[in-house]
């Protein structure tokens, strides 16, 4: 264990921009946490902290500098990996009729992402297995993701809607990143203690110039780990994939099809949700045209089209598919649940529809019907 | 008789029929045979009588004002006419055989005394009728949807 | 942290390869239903030709992409597809001609079980235009006819006029090692063949009840009340598969738009055991 100070968290995204990354990492815009690029200390929401509960989310200012003293915002990394757009490819038409193809997007760039949460850390590696651990490839996320320089923020203070702890992906990382922070901030301290999770984090680290942790600042940064899970605002059901499974047909679901508004944002915002839909995007002349890929919600009536109409007519359909395969069906598919806990879906549902209280109540239904 | 046995023991719908009931059956049983266009049921006729088709095709027939509408055909292996079982006896379409026809005809009025006397027997063929009539039930409710026209699919399934 | 998996997809999986209309074959009076056999243009590779049961992904340039099962396989490698005009991409290529060039991606999807098949009576119900997904079955069985037990082919189209591949229908009627029983929902004046639903074409037998399979393709609705027939008379539900239809646009896994329960029909399917379906057909909108 090494500590670095605050200050060295700017030395760190400079460094790494002189490395040849595209540093990105979070910032405060428009009232939330956003992820964009930064360019040093200066862009990161020093001081800033954030409320979340169901259809619930502001920004407070905190009485302290902590670089990391927020939960997470409405953005997550997926849209660095998978973009909410991207042409697949270009094509254009030949005298003779039939058509050249090339690639839509140019090589992207290299990456380094700051701040990671453990949550985001196992989303990554849940759509790691979509992506990367079928049959097939995606070609464009494998380009994406095959470069990217992580570095983690263990979560401190986790919000009124996480529930990392339950789904034991959080709140402390356990792997996946190239360098790990733990940030210890209050009246009398603020320092950060960094751990290497690879051969490529530890020679990054090395040239920040840690000094070895103190055993007092070992254990502050222990006690942040330990007090993390405790201030978590919620917790799944140990048993979701079970109860879901046996839950296909339940009253519940039509009851939260009355309040759920259809309107996706669950899906925006989760980092795993992996739905895409490729448009045709042809220019006037009929000669070039592209094919466009964008995020798709299993909410829209649309993703489940079929010739004589939408499969999954009904809103309680569809939030059944949606729970039920982040749940359920994502074990049987990827071998791991959809869901790393990180509450944004309860945040940002205009109506704060809670994906642990549903849970809990089609569950306490079954027990009373079997 | 013998051979009429041999007949009914290879047709699906007699398969787990105790023997003493197939013997009864066959006892019951003439080969017949009929000339297509030959009309097997008459709407609103009493009948006394099913058939087991062996051979050709034989249509029910519903009357409309154009004319006759066939709206199932029935061919070898199908067994034709319940109304014996149930009062008034009386059929409810017409049957016409639409080619030449050769068929095992029963008399169902002896057969019907038969199952009074044999509850057993009476069960198992009321068993196997009701199966019958459940199975052309289904048949009609699945053309009532006109399942091939309601968007369908652009390859198949 | 960076993954080891390098970007090995190889572009015929994701791109739609350039491939030529050859031939057009409109099946019924109202041009509804057509059929194309493509093969590759110059210099592009055919790659592997599909089994019966998969799926091409076709694309019309500038239009857009659909999945539509192979329906047959000419002996030199020509590809043929079966469509319906029923969609906006599927309307777009009803008008194109023999020369034309469309996009084509695949093969995707599972197939039928036909080496299962092997040594067994062989059932093969097909309602409307889910016969051109099973064709190929025929094609095959009558290829190497000796594999086989009975081969019975339950076949039902809502009219006459709606019936595809005449010609072939014709020619398999006339076979004595073909036992085709063919049945429309609503008779005409002129038609002297069956009148009701496919089922009841499976509910007079003619095929060994222990050891038969068999394969349906159709409308749910029909795929469920003929796998009833099918076990009403005697045959295992396991021995039963089924072709499902849904929203597949990627075919490898990756669109999410596709799933029954936590089957990828793209990637798990299309064609699947009945058993594995079952709850498809009976919870609604799954």
């Amino acid at each position: 264990m090494h500590v670095i100070a605050p200050q060295a968290v700017d030395t760190l995204i400079r460094l790494l921009a002189g490395d040849g990354y595209e540093v990105v990492g979070p910032t405060r815009r428009d009232g939330a946490i956003v992820y964009d690029r930064v360019q040093g200390l200066d862009d990161l929401p020093v001081g800033w902290g954030d409320e979340h509960a169901p259809g619930h989310y502001r920004l407070r200012e905190r009485d302290d500098a902590a670089l990391f003293g927020y939960v997470v915002g409405p953005h997550s990394w997926k849209k660095y990996l998978f973009p909410p757009q991207e042409t697949l490819f270009r094509l254009t038409r030949q005298p003779d009729g039939s058509f050249v193809t090339e690639p839509g997007e140019p090589a992207p760039p290299r990456r380094a992402f700051i701040g990671m949460r453990a949550c985001e850390l196992a989303a990554i590696a849940v759509q790691d297995r979509v992506f990367l651990g079928q049959a097939v490839q995606d070609r464009g996320y494998a380009a994406r993701r095959q470069d990217v320089f992580m570095v983690a923020a263990h979560c401190a203070e986790p919000g009124g809607t996480c529930f990392c702890a339950s789904m034991d992906t959080g709140p402390r990382a356990r792997e996946g990143f190239d360098l790990a922070l733990t940030e210890v901030v209050d009246a009398t301290q603020h320092f950060l203690v960094a751990e290497a999770g690879s051969e490529a984090g530890r020679a990054v680290l090395d040239r920040l110039e840690p000094r070895p942790a103190t055993d007092a600042e070992h254990a502050a940064a222990e006690r942040v780990w330990a007090e993390a899970p405790e201030k978590m605002g919620r917790q799944m059901p140990a048993d979701a994939r079970e109860v879901l499974n046996r839950a296909f047909e339940h009253p519940r679901w039509e009851e939260t099809a009355e309040r759920c508004l259809s309107c996706s944002n669950c899906t925006l915002v989760c980092p795993t949700c992996f739905c895409s839909q490729v448009e045709e995007v042809p220019d006037l002349e009929g000669q070039r045209t592209e094919r466009v890929r964008r995020w798709d919600s299993c909410f829209n009536q649309e993703h489940s089209h079929l010739v004589g109409g939408a499969h999954r007519d009904s809103v309680a359909a569809r939030y059944r598919q949606w729970i039920t395969h982040k749940l359920a069906t994502w074990h049987d598919q990827f071998d791991t649940s959809g869901c790393v806990g990180c509450g944004r879906c309860i945040t940002w549902c205009p109506v704060g529809i809670d994906i642990t209280e549903e849970v809990t109540a089609v569950r306490r239904d079954a027990e009373g019907q079997r | 008789m013998k051979e009429l046995l041999a007949i009914l023991e290879q047709q699906p719908f007699f398969e787990d029929f105790d023997p003493k009931h197939l013997r009864l059956l066959a006892a019951c049983a003439a080969e017949r045979s009929y000339e297509s266009g030959a009309r097997l049921m008459r709407d609103h006729e009493p009948t006394e009588t099913f058939w087991l088709i062996r051979e050709g095709q034989v249509a029910l027939e519903g009357r409309v004002r154009e004319g006759n509408v066939p709206f199932m055909t029935l061919g070898p292996g199908d067994i034709l006419g319940w109304s014996w079982l149930l009062p008034p006896y009386r059929a409810s379409y017409d049957a016409r055989a639409t080619t030449d026809l050769h068929t095992l005809r029963f008399d169902a009025g002896v057969l019907r005394e038969r199952m009074e006397a044999d509850p057993a027997l009476g069960y198992t063929l009321m068993k196997h009728f009701a199966a019958l009539i459940v199975q052309r039930l289904q048949a009609a409710r699945l053309q009532a949807l006109d399942i091939y026209s309601h968007g369908g699919s652009e390859h198949g399934h | 942290m960076a993954t080891d998996a390098a970007a090995t997809l190889p572009d015929q999986v994701m791109a739609p390869q350039p491939w030529r209309i050859y031939s057009v074959h409109r099946d019924v009076a109202s041009n509804e239903v057509f059929s194309w056999e493509l093969r590759p243009a110059p210099g592009v590779e055919p790659g592997t030709l599909p089994a019966p049961g998969q799926f091409n992904m076709l694309y019309l340039f500038g239009v857009g992409e659909v999945p539509i099962s192979v329906s047959a396989i000419t002996d030199d490698g020509g590809i043929v597809h079966t469509i319906r005009a029923v969609g906006s991409v599927t309307r777009a290529m009803q008008d194109l001609e023999a020369g034309a060039v469309v996009g084509l991606r695949g093969p995707f999807g599972t197939a039928w079980p036909l080496e299962q098949a092997r040594g067994r009576d062989l059932v093969l119900v097909a309602g409307g235009i889910g016969l051109a997904p099973l064709r190929p079955v025929i094609h095959a069985a009558l290829e190497r006819r000796a594999d086989f037990g009975r081969v019975v082919v339950c076949y039902g189209a809502r009219a006459p006029g709606d019936m595809i591949f005449r010609d072939e229908l014709d020619a398999w009627a006339a076979r004595d090692d073909l036992d085709l029983r063919v049945t429309v929902d609503r008779g005409t004046a002129a038609w002297r063949g069956d009148v009701g639903v496919v089922t009841q074409l499976i509910d007079r037998g003619g095929f060994d009840r222990r050891n038969t399979l068999a394969m349906v393709c159709g409308p749910e609705v029909m795929m469920r009340f003929a796998a009833s027939s099918l076990e009403r008379r005697g045959v295992k539900p396991e021995d039963i598969f089924v072709s499902m239809e849904r929203n597949m646009r990627c075919a490898v896994g990756f669109c999410g738009h596709c799933q029954i329960g936590a089957h990828f029909v793209c990637r798990d399917g299309p064609v699947f055991p009945y058993p594995v379906m079952e709850p498809a057909f009976r919870i609604r909108e799954l």
